[in-house]
């Protein structure tokens, strides 16, 4: 490991992270993890969603606290905008997601960040959503993600922490792979 | 079954060593056992250098330059040390230095089993049965074509083949033909495929860029300067990772062509994802193929300044070439992430997904829980067990013709202590044999 580990913070722990990777090759089950959120529709486009629980090291685990999502759609679709759409969510999921990796990757490189902004935008036809057009899926059809980085490490270096961070990144693998999902009644 | 291999097979011969392949792995550690005066035989599957000879594409030439070729005890001498070897040269190269050798060779002879027993290992052969106290696993890192699970029911319209079935262009159906695997295969076969005017869609996953010469010199030249070719596998951060790592997209050519994804995209083949799934006729691509991209050119980059850093540091900056950056790889604005196979685009599908070795003989439990031989750096988690020729498997060069000069070299140190230390002792215990022993008829 790099002696500038030592003297640079980006709150994350590494050491805990790769010491997690060595106790989980020894009990791979334990990295079965399994996340979970409720959602209870309110009215019209209007739904609050819950996270709380989840399963993973081989246990139930739990939130410090219970978390609430609502989501909604804008006035211009003649909802009443009470929180940001679900695909919006999506654009959360995957900020949050990359940054925390850029964090990750560059606490292990010894890489000072001073501050990660990301702008993310995901563009759709909604030709498709509306049933107008069977060619037109309802899905984004493009996502954009700028970062603008202040760190201590030349332009590669940030850019190759802004590309490792993508290989790691669960939302992303989400966003770029098939996914099976099934859906069922009770 | 021949008269000679039935009479064979009735009885069971001995020998110190049973070294398994005769390829430039099993051949570097007969030398080196000779060397030692140690007693070897060399068992054979086919012919001397025989998947050189007849499990590669009839245009392939070596990666390596031929300067670079190299056997213990033996050098390049030819006339064009900076050109690449045609396969048939290569089996000749190969077959020349087994002539100097003096060890047994049985070609014609396939191993079908490996057991352990007391003091030693019973080797099972279609010509007959061998004792030995050693055995040598030299038999190839690319015997079975990795292929995707979704490979399996695919319409039959669509023929499919592997790299190692691979020959030539016309051996393809005419139309469009999807090659999967961005490594130095992947590369090769999209770029002469595309030119026999079969239109060629490629799937493009994690994938390492090389230009072929860089400021004057071959780029082996640069990574045997480096020392990065000599990287041991306890040097590495992740050897596992490292051992995973596609071959860098390079061509052996007469011309001394780089081949990148910016040549085939210039010559009108489409760039797509990642191949990862499929839903009935319809395959689907990731939508990761920029990122890929773009950390192969930025890990590029980083090799390119290392050889800038090396030629300042030592005084070549004037003589050699000026620095130069490559095109950045251009990425279609929005790549194919489905292809109906039942449009009848795509005639061919060509895996050049990677390769795997053939342990599926050796019936000794020193595989981990992914199938892998367990060992390190070729010594396998087994007295008397060794491994040669794999990918990274002591150094970065171990699956290279040269590379097996320094792996031959220790390995063949570490199994001769092994069978000096255990001289006058009774051998393997029962308790020893029972674990490692699995299952099947032992000659004893």
């Amino acid at each position: 490991m790099h002696t500038q580990t030592l003297q640079i913070d980006n709150g994350v722990n590494v050491n805990a992270l790769l010491g997690a990777r060595q106790a989980l090759a020894q009990a791979p089950e334990a990295a079965r993890f399994t996340w979970r959120a409720t959602s209870r529709w309110v009215n019209g486009t209007h739904s609050q969603a819950t996270v709380e629980g989840y399963h993973g090291l081989g246990d139930e685990q739990r939130h410090k606290q219970r978390f609430h999502f609502d989501t909604d759609h804008p006035e211009v679709f003649a909802s009443e905008d009470h929180g940001a759409t679900p695909v919006e969510y999506v654009l959360v999921g995957l900020a949050g997601c990359l940054s925390a990796g850029i964090a990750a990757v560059a606490q292990h490189r010894g890489i000072q960040l001073r501050a990660v902004n990301a702008t993310l935008e995901g563009s759709m036809d909604i030709q498709g959503i509306l049933g107008m057009d069977s060619e037109i899926r309802n899905g984004f059809d493009d996502v954009r993600v700028t970062f603008e980085i202040d760190a201590e490490a030349s332009r590669e270096e940030i850019e190759a922490l802004v590309a490792q961070s993508q290989k790691r990144s669960a939302v992303y693998d989400i966003l770029t792979n098939p996914t099976n999902v099934s859906v069922t009644v009770k | 079954m021949s008269n000679a291999s039935r009479r064979a097979a009735a009885s069971c011969r001995a020998a110190t060593v049973v070294v398994i392949g005769a390829g430039q792995a099993g051949l570097a550690m007969s030398h080196y056992l000779q060397a030692r005066s140690i007693d070897h035989v060399v068992l054979e599957r086919g012919e001397i250098a025989h998947s050189w000879r007849n499990e590669r594409w009839d245009s392939l030439r070596l990666l390596t330059p031929n300067w670079q070729c190299r056997l213990p005890g033996v050098r390049y001498a030819g006339p064009d040390p900076e050109g690449f070897m045609t396969m048939p040269e290569v089996a000749d190269f190969i077959c020349r230095y087994a002539e100097r050798l003096t060890a047994p060779m049985l070609t014609g002879t396939t191993v079908t089993s490996v057991h352990p027993v007391e003091g030693g290992y019973h080797v099972m052969t279609d010509g007959g049965a061998w004792r030995c106290r050693a055995v040598v696993i030299a038999s190839g890192a690319c015997s079975r074509p990795l292929i995707p699970a979704l490979a399996r029911d695919l319409p039959a319209t669509v023929a499919t083949l592997s790299a190692r079935e691979y020959r030539r262009p016309s051996q393809l159906p005419e139309g469009g033909v999807l090659v999967v695997g961005a490594s130095a295969t992947g590369l090769q076969l999209a770029d002469e495929i595309q030119r026999s005017g079969r239109p060629v869609t490629l799937a493009v996953g994690e994938h390492v860029r090389m230009p072929r010469r860089y400021r004057g010199r071959d780029i082996h030249r640069w990574l045997d300067t480096l020392g990065i070719l000599d990287q041991r596998h306890d040097e590495v951060d992740d050897i596992v990772r490292a051992r995973q790592v596609p071959s860098p997209q390079l061509i052996g050519s007469p011309e001394h062509r780089t081949l990148d994804l910016n040549t085939l995209t210039d010559r009108g083949v489409a760039l797509v994802g990642r191949l990862v799934g499929r839903r009935d006729r319809t395959l689907q691509f990731s939508g990761s193929l920029a990122n890929h991209c773009a950390s192969a050119d930025l890990k590029l980059g980083r090799l390119l300044e290392t050889i800038d850093d090396w030629c300042r540091r030592h005084g070549l900056d004037e003589s050699c070439p000026a620095p130069e950056r490559l095109a950045p790889t251009r990425v279609p604005r929005s790549p194919k992430l489905s292809l109906d196979l039942g449009r009848g685009e795509i005639r061919t599908i060509v895996w050049a997904t990677g390769f795997k070795p053939d342990h599926a003989w050796l019936h000794v439990p020193v595989f981990d829980p992914r199938g892998r031989l367990r060992h390190d750096g070729g010594i396998v988690d087994a007295p008397g067990l060794y491994v040669m020729g794999l990918p990274f498997m002591r150094r970065r060069k171990s699956s290279f013709i040269h590379g097996v000069d320094d792996d031959a070299r220790e390995l063949s140190a570490h199994l001769a202590d092994y069978l000096a230390n255990r001289k006058g002792r009774p051998g393997m215990s029962r308790s020893g044999i029972a674990r490692l022993h699995s299952r099947g008829s032992l000659c004893l």
